[in-house]
């Protein structure tokens, strides 16, 4: 039995990362105002990216690296779209989504001969036990016996909160994000906090992504990304727009998730069915994405778009 | 020395000369009132001031020395601040926060929150401000939000400080403070520019006068020279009367009445608290009483927008109470809302568009599913011509209009509608004197035409000047009617104070 909750909780902590990494990413967009529907795009391309890096260099970590470029890369035509040509922020999203999962679709037939997915990598991440913490019973095996890119994920969980809540440039991210008006009169230049939360969301999810396909997983295809970054959003609007509540809603989709792949384990199958279980948390990303949660705390000028001089 | 100059400032807006040619001369040290209608263009003289806007022509000279204004942070260093007349807040935020937004005191590049809070605090009382660094701006009054905009000028060192319209928002006590706290910005060498269209307030604290109408410069005059009917007639260009001529009332059948009503405020607290009224045809009723005691739940539960929680609303013999507003909308109410932005209009619906708010479903504006546009079209500028509103044209967005012309709009769109009963919530909050005359004559000609009306406003003056009976409403009841014509100032003010002596007219 212990065993079996050891085993749901390092499954947990699994899926939780990716799902805290491209929700972080998506915080420092939002929180600037500008909505991101193109984390799942900017997933699929760090995914994509890593996997090339790490089988040409046999180095996860360049992957790791080349992932986040890649998706800042990205996110730059959503940027240039929403910010500086004032097009509807969701569409732009959606149209990221899009054409990131057509340019690594593309890109995986033609430099795997035709193949729908990229061969296995050899070289992947390893998980990294914490000398010492690991050997705490029950929440030891499961806490710190995991892939670098977790730790990371909690480092930039902190380091978010105090760059968000404690930095001029957090202050100034999020003003612009509730009224960027009273930003502007500040002296505080609009477009650029903008940009910046965007490319931010693009390096984290494409971290995200990468932890998906070089940790957890350990190749890249069509379905490796499979709606993680619309949960991501929904862990998002869960965690009400901040670091800790995003945490702490991306370990309960990440429970979620255990319990799906790991229920039978406590016997939970013989009361709900698996696919149930495999479908919570969809449902809920719906209902957070349809908003029947959360919207009362998002930032005031999410979506809007910004002109100086507006009014 | 003059703090500011402006030389022949043009600035265009699609499809509006803004300003056009406009002159303004500072003194360093004095209060400069800058006068006009709504619509005048005073906040875009501002805005190009303080860099918001670039204007297409002229100069602009601080201090004597011409300077290029390119943004906020230019006027910053050059020691201009500006009181925005729409509050440029952070919700959210603390006060401290909004204050220190954009140039934070930092150690080691962590916002040093402390050391902030305490120069706030330090300017805060040495003007006087009285206000709470660590208070979020969402739980704090309107007066001391304002407060927090002069502190955020004051804190990046602003000595002349731009003040758009801010007597506007506030009750009649926090406008004395606030001249209190300009006359100690004054005192410390500070110069302000006041952005007013309330005459008594210009000859009560400002030194000179700019008066600009329709974008264009009118006059410079020295506030010692000149009186408040002759600074009318400049700002309006033509003579304005302050009185409002009418004849007595004519009073007819009973159309509106109120039966110990109750209704809760959004917080679920009792508002009105057994409320009774009565309305006739031909007489106009003034609700008077200090913001918050339930004026406008009032208003909101006999339209339909807020639940009666028990008592009845009977409209010309028939219960309209708890009624959709449409229903009761269709049954004669006509309705000015307290909030124009809110409830009177759509603001990025053409103003053509919002003649037809509530009448675009039936015939002749549509027909089954259909809106019939060249209907609808030639309705709104049959209104909007003879209710003279000033617009480009029907098409252009309602967001787009003067204050004052978009209460002409809802105005004519109510009364055109021919209810019995009407509904004025501070039909002339933020007009100005021309526009204010304007809608007062059209209440009374309402009145005359045999319409019973219920005018709310926070205005005394206003309420004294149409109403036909006043009705003082203390915490929820009406704590006494009075005669307009033998009241004193004083008998109103006991009765809004609570002090229940009034002459009991009726109910
Ligand atoms: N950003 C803008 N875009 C278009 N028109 C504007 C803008 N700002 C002001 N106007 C128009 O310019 C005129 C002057 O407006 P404003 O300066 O706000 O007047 P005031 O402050 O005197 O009431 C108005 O007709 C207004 O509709
Ligand atoms: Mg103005």
């Amino acid at each position: 039995m212990i065993e079996s909750l050891t085993d749901i909780l390092a499954t947990t902590v699994l899926y939780m990362t990716p799902l805290l990494l491209a929700a972080m990413g998506g915080l420092f967009s939002e929180r600037s105002g500008v909505v991101n529907i193109g984390l799942e795009g900017l997933m699929t391309i760090g995914a994509f990216t890593a996997v090339v890096t790490t089988l040409e260099t046999h180095n996860p970590w360049l992957g790791l690296v080349t992932a986040m470029l890649a998706g800042m890369l990205f996110s730059i035509p959503h940027a240039i779209a929403s910010i500086t040509f004032k097009a509807d922020q969701v569409v732009s999203g959606v149209a990221l989504n899009f054409l990131a999962l057509g340019v690594a679709v593309y890109l995986v037939k033609s430099l795997y001969k035709g193949s729908g997915q990229t061969p296995d990598v050899q070289d992947v991440l390893q998980a990294m036990p914490i000398p010492g913490l690991e050997n705490i019973p029950v929440i030891g095996p499961a806490l710190f016996r995991a892939f670098p890119t977790t730790y990371l994920a909690l480092i930039i969980v902190f380091i978010g909160y105090v760059v968000l809540y404690r930095t001029p440039f957090g202050m100034r991210l999020r003003a612009v994000g509730e009224h960027p008006q009273a930003a502007e009169t500040m002296g505080v230049n609009v477009y650029r906090m903008r940009y910046t939360g965007v490319l931010i969301s693009g390096a984290l999810a494409g971290l995200g992504g990468a932890s998906l396909s070089i940790a957890i997983g350990s190749q890249f295809s069509e379905s490796t990304i499979a709606g993680q970054g619309f949960i991501a959003l929904a862990t998002l609007i869960f965690g009400k727009w901040h670091p800790f509540g995003v945490l702490g809603a991306s370990t309960f989709f990440g429970f979620a998730v255990a319990l799906a792949l790991k229920g039978q384990l406590i016997g939970l199958t013989t009361y709900v069915p698996s696919e149930a279980l495999n479908m919570l948390p969809y449902i809920l990303t719906i209902l957070a994405l349809a908003g029947f949660v959360g919207r009362a705390e998002a930032p005031a000028a999410i979506g809007k778009t910004y002109e100086t001089g507006g009014r | 020395m003059d703090a500011v100059e402006m030389k022949g400032i043009t600035k265009r807006f699609p499809g509006i000369v803004a300003n056009d040619g406009v002159n303004l001369k500072v003194k360093q040290g004095e209060i400069h009132a800058l006068l006009g209608e709504n619509g005048a263009g005073k906040s875009t003289l501002m805005n190009i001031l303080f860099g918001l806007y670039q204007p297409d022509e002229g100069k602009i000279l601080i201090k004597g020395k011409e300077t290029e204004i390119t943004g906020p942070t230019v006027a910053g260093e050059l020691g201009i601040g500006m009181v925005h007349q729409h509050f440029m807040l952070v919700d959210p935020f603390t006060v401290t926060e909004n204050i220190i937004l954009g140039s934070e005191p930092t150690t080691n590049g962590m916002i040093n929150k402390r050391r902030a809070e305490k120069e706030v605090q330090a300017i805060s009382d040495r003007y006087g401000l009285k206000v709470d660094p660590r208070a979020k701006i969402r739980d704090i009054s309107v007066g001391m939000q304002q407060r927090v905009e002069i502190l955020k000028t004051l804190y990046r060192g602003a000595e002349i400080l731009i003040f758009d319209e801010p007597t506007a928002v506030l009750a009649p006590q926090e406008i004395d403070e606030l001249i209190v706290i300009m006359e100690n910005l004054v005192k410390e060498g500070k110069t302000i520019i006041f952005i007013t269209h309330k005459l008594k307030e210009i000859m009560r604290i400002c030194d000179v006068v700019t008066i600009i109408r329709q974008g264009k410069f009118i006059g410079r005059v020295e506030v010692a020279d000149t009186d408040e009917n002759r600074l009318a007639s400049m700002m309006v260009g033509r003579d304005v009367s302050f009185t409002v001529d009418k004849k007595p009332a004519k009073p007819k059948d009973k159309i509106l009445s109120i039966r110990d009503i109750r209704v809760q405020d959004s917080r679920g607290v009792d508002a009105v608290r057994g409320l009774n009224m009565e309305i006739k045809a031909g007489e106009i009723v003034g609700l008077a009483g200090v913001d918050g005691n339930g004026q406008s739940e009032l208003i909101e539960a006999i339209t339909g927008l807020k639940k009666v929680q028990s008592g009845e609303v009977i409209l010309n013999g028939k219960k309209i109470t708890n009624l959709k507003p449409k229903t009761i909308t269709h049954s004669g109410v006509g309705h000015i809302p307290e909030d124009r932005h809110r409830r009177g209009l759509v603001l990025d619906f053409s103003i053509g568009e919002n003649m037809v708010l509530q009448t675009f479903d039936q015939k002749p504006f549509a027909k089954g599913w259909s809106l019939q546009y060249p209907a609808i079209h030639s309705y709104a500028k049959r209104l909007i011509e003879e209710f003279d509103v000033r617009t480009p044209d029907i098409h252009t967005p309602a967001r787009a209009l003067s204050g004052g012309n978009q209460q002409k709009g809802i105005i004519a769109r109510e009364v055109d509608r021919d209810p019995d009963f009407l509904i004025a919530a501070q039909p002339t909050r933020g007009l100005d004197v021309g526009a204010i005359e304007g809608i007062h004559r059209r209440l009374i000609e309402q009145r005359d035409k045999g319409k019973a009306i219920l005018l709310m406003s926070l205005e005394l003056e206003e309420i004294w000047q149409l109403s036909d009976h006043i009705a003082v409403i203390y915490e929820g009841k009406i704590a006494g009617w009075v005669d307009p014509a033998s009241t004193t100032e004083e008998e109103i003010g006991l009765l809004m104070a609570g002090y229940r002596a009034g002459t009991e007219v009726t109910s």
